[in-house]
């Protein structure tokens, strides 16, 4: 049985292989995965909001998409894993409510992704797949044999990225 | 500087309990008469939890839960949310609709809207009861309703929660009609900018 790792909230986990990462019930958060196929050192990400430049409170890294993926990119590297071959997936960012409206609050899934991906954009990290967007919760698992990212939903399926 | 949970001192505290329990006692008189049955209310639990326990709150992150979110408008702005279990949103349409309480089926399009119409008095309760402790007026709009897992309905208030602080504020309520409980939780959760308008409104600012 590989080592199960839980990663809650405005949390972040990364190990070596053998492991499984995962985050259980991503809504308007964004979970990012990373992964050196080379190194087989996997870490997750559970993001809930997009940057810590806007929030009035930001000591919690791990609560951001910019601050986030910067620390846990900083993990894996002190596990083994080397910055130019890291992948990165991403999942989550739905919108679980529909008013007809177009307000900050609801619309925060979209900027979770958008900021999650300009992040990785920055460091030079590659997205290789992504299951983002819609309007329903995903649990999501990564694991460190291959890299694969399962994404498991209520009516929605079950999905391998 | 705008006032988030983490910066409240015990009184304030306190007092955002204490509205938690007269709203929800309020909302509780609400479902008796809309059920037309005797329903008993253990008394409230506001409790404040990290993100990591939040959403462990309703008995795991993946259990299916119904969430009904209304906006909040008026001299205080913000959302309120109601939550239940699957389970307990099922029990409470079939006495709604004078079915078998243990009848568990996919909600059918009437059942949704009578789920609506539970989280819109419920909500409408609470709010009407802090707006008469507060004097100040307080809007619910047309309630939504998402079922999904715990974890994604409870992301919403949640991150509300995350802009200005590291925890959440929500108050736990037992229903119960006869030997079936019904366990339910509410989020108030108000823009991070009107925190220090219902404060002052109790009388509370630190």
């Amino acid at each position: 049985m590989d080592n199960l790792i839980k990663v809650g909230m405005a949390d972040l986990q990364s190990s070596r292989h053998p492991c499984i990462i995962t985050t259980l019930g991503l809504g308007s958060c964004v979970g990012i995965a990373l992964y050196d196929p080379y190194k087989k050192v996997a870490g997750l990400a559970h993001v809930m909001l997009p940057s810590s430049q806007q929030a009035r409170n930001n000591t919690n890294i791990a609560k951001f998409a910019d601050t986030a993926i910067v620390k846990l990119v900083e993990d894996m590297i002190s596990l083994g894993a080397t910055r130019s071959q890291l992948v990165a997936k991403l999942a989550g960012g739905a919108q679980m409510f529909s008013f007809n409206d177009t307000s900050e609050m609801l619309r925060i899934g979209a900027r979770n992704v958008s900021a999650s991906k300009e992040a990785l954009n920055l460091l030079g990290i590659p997205i290789i797949s992504e299951d983002t967007g819609g309007n329903y919760g995903r649990t999501i698992e990564i694991h460190s044999e291959t890299g694969k990212l399962m994404v498991k939903t209520i009516g929605h399926g079950l999905k391998e990225i | 500087m705008a006032t988030g949970i983490d910066d409240l001192n015990n009184l304030q505290l306190d007092v955002l309990k204490e509205i938690g329990n007269i709203g929800a006692g309020n909302a509780a008189t609400a479902l008796a008469k809309l059920l037309n049955r005797k329903v008993d209310m253990d008394v409230p639990r506001a409790k404040i939890l990290g993100f990591t326990e939040v959403s462990e709150v309703l008995g795991g992150a993946e259990l299916p839960v119904v969430g009904i979110l209304l906006k909040v408008s008026g001299d205080l702005t913000g959302n309120i949310m109601f939550i239940l279990q699957h389970k307990a949103a099922s029990m409470l349409v079939n006495m709604l609709m004078c079915r078998p309480l243990d009848e568990l089926h996919d909600f059918t399009e009437m059942d949704i809207s009578a789920l609506k119409e539970i989280g819109n008095i419920l909500a409408g309760s609470y709010l009407s009861a802090l707006s008469s402790l507060t004097n100040l007026t307080i809007m619910p709009s047309v309630p939504d309703l998402a079922i999904d897992m715990a974890g994604a309905i409870l992301s919403v208030p949640a991150i509300e929660f995350g802009k200005v602080g590291d925890t959440v504020l929500y108050i736990e309520t037992e229903f119960s009609e006869g030997f079936e409980k019904v366990v339910g939780d509410f989020f108030l959760v108000p823009d991070y900018d009107t925190y220090d308008v219902l404060l002052k409104a109790l009388g509370v600012v630190g």
